[in-house]
């Protein structure tokens, strides 16, 4: 591969080529998802195990869990195609169209994780739940769900690991694309969802105490944006689009393999 | 960023310049078509053996769009593609190593 040519101080020097062709920031992060597709595989690989291993592996999914989790679905496919349109207005430089774009994706993402925490909502209620999780006060768990929870508890802990694992990944995704789009600006209003988030919702809920993953990304990311300001070029939308797509990704094996794979026909 | 990064960055943004936005858009009809057809699958009573081999391999179809297309794989290097992929796909297999296991319990039983 030819060398590249670049002028620093007014001389023009060559340089040794990068291996793969491309920037740094770019392969750190590909080297990063191999890593989390590495974990996500071996989550994906328990819950087949699981499958595979037990004879009453319960199908709990009704209609109304399959066309939520299908809208999610949608949702995140669409978000990758605002975010690789975001990639594309910024290499031709069009900033406007870049924050519109990514805000576009973050809120394809944000649907999502509502709609996801509706669900696990709904689950826990009616007695799909983990010992960890509170009780729901004033709510009778239905017996279906309840056995679920008794006879094959693998079920619950594998979907909430998976699933809860996934969601995080999508919430730090919003995050992370907020912090380009916006910068420093993002902080308070990360602030604010974490105030919403934690108020909001009762005191039962696992999200409540899960809201504070947005207390602690506000943390980091407002240090981040204060230590070392910067106006985020393309190469960092693009960055942040491969762990965008990524996430998009990994959802594509989630989907069939814990909601189509245990939907209750009638 | 350093000016050398400087210069390859221009250089991959270069690159994206060239493709047109309607190929994002076939892609993503692709990626809804099959989620569709994936649906619609979950409904039919089929042996779960059959149906976990269709539905992951439409869900290969779709993470290969994703990977070439959106995250621009498919025009980077071909020492990046290879090296890449055939790290993930040999560490991913070997997890399969656990699957006999799995059909071993299936059989006897757990007593």
């Amino acid at each position: 591969m030819a060398d590249v040519a670049v002028q620093q101080h007014g001389v023009t020097a060559a340089y040794e080529a990068s291996l793969f062709g491309t920037y740094s920031k770019k392969i750190g992060m590909w080297l990063f998802l191999l890593s989390d597709s590495l974990t996500f595989g071996a989550l994906l690989y328990a819950y087949s195990y699981g499958r595979i291993s037990t004879p009453n592996w319960p199908t709990p999914f009704h209609s109304e869990s399959i066309r939520n989790a299908t809208l999610m679905t949608a949702f995140l496919l669409t978000s990758s195609l605002t975010m690789v349109l975001a990639v594309r207005a910024s290499v031709f430089g069009n900033s406007k169209a870049v924050r519109g774009w990514l805000l576009a994706t973050m809120a394809c993402g944000t649907a999502f994780v509502i709609l996801h925490g509706h669900e696990w909502s709904n689950l826990i209620a009616e007695g799909l739940t983990l010992p960890v999780f509170p009780a729901v006060p004033g709510h009778e768990a239905s017996k279906e769900f309840a056995d679920v929870s008794k006879t094959v508890p693998q079920f619950p802990a594998t979907f909430f690991g998976l699933t809860g694992m996934h969601m995080l990944h999508v919430t730090l995704g919003v995050v992370y694309l907020g912090i380009i789009a916006l910068r420093k600006k993002f902080i308070p209003i990360l602030l604010g969802l974490w105030l919403v988030a934690w108020l909001a919702t009762p005191s039962y809920s696992p999200f409540h105490y899960g809201a504070h993953v947005l207390l602690l990304a506000a943390i980091v990311c407002g240090v981040i944006v204060f230590l070392k300001p910067k106006v985020y070029d393309s190469s960092d939308v693009e960055v942040a689009g491969l762990y965008w797509h990524f996430v998009d990704l990994v959802w594509m094996f989630i989907f069939p393999l814990v909601y189509l794979m245990s939907t209750r026909i009638l | 960023m350093d000016a050398v990064q400087v210069a390859i960055a221009e250089r991959v943004a270069e690159q994206h310049r060239h493709h047109g936005k309607a190929q994002f858009f076939y892609v993503w009809g692709a990626l809804l078509v099959i989620t569709g057809i994936e649906v619609y699958l979950g409904y039919q009573n089929m042996e779960p053996v059959r149906m976990l081999s269709i539905l992951m391999g439409l869900s290969i179809i779709k993470a290969g769009l994703i990977i070439g297309y959106f995250m621009h794989l498919k025009f980077e290097v071909s020492r990046m593609k290879w090296l890449t992929m055939s790290a993930l796909v040999f560490c991913l297999a070997m997890m399969c190593i656990f699957f006999p296991d799995a059909f071993r319990i299936l059989h006897l039983g757990v007593r």
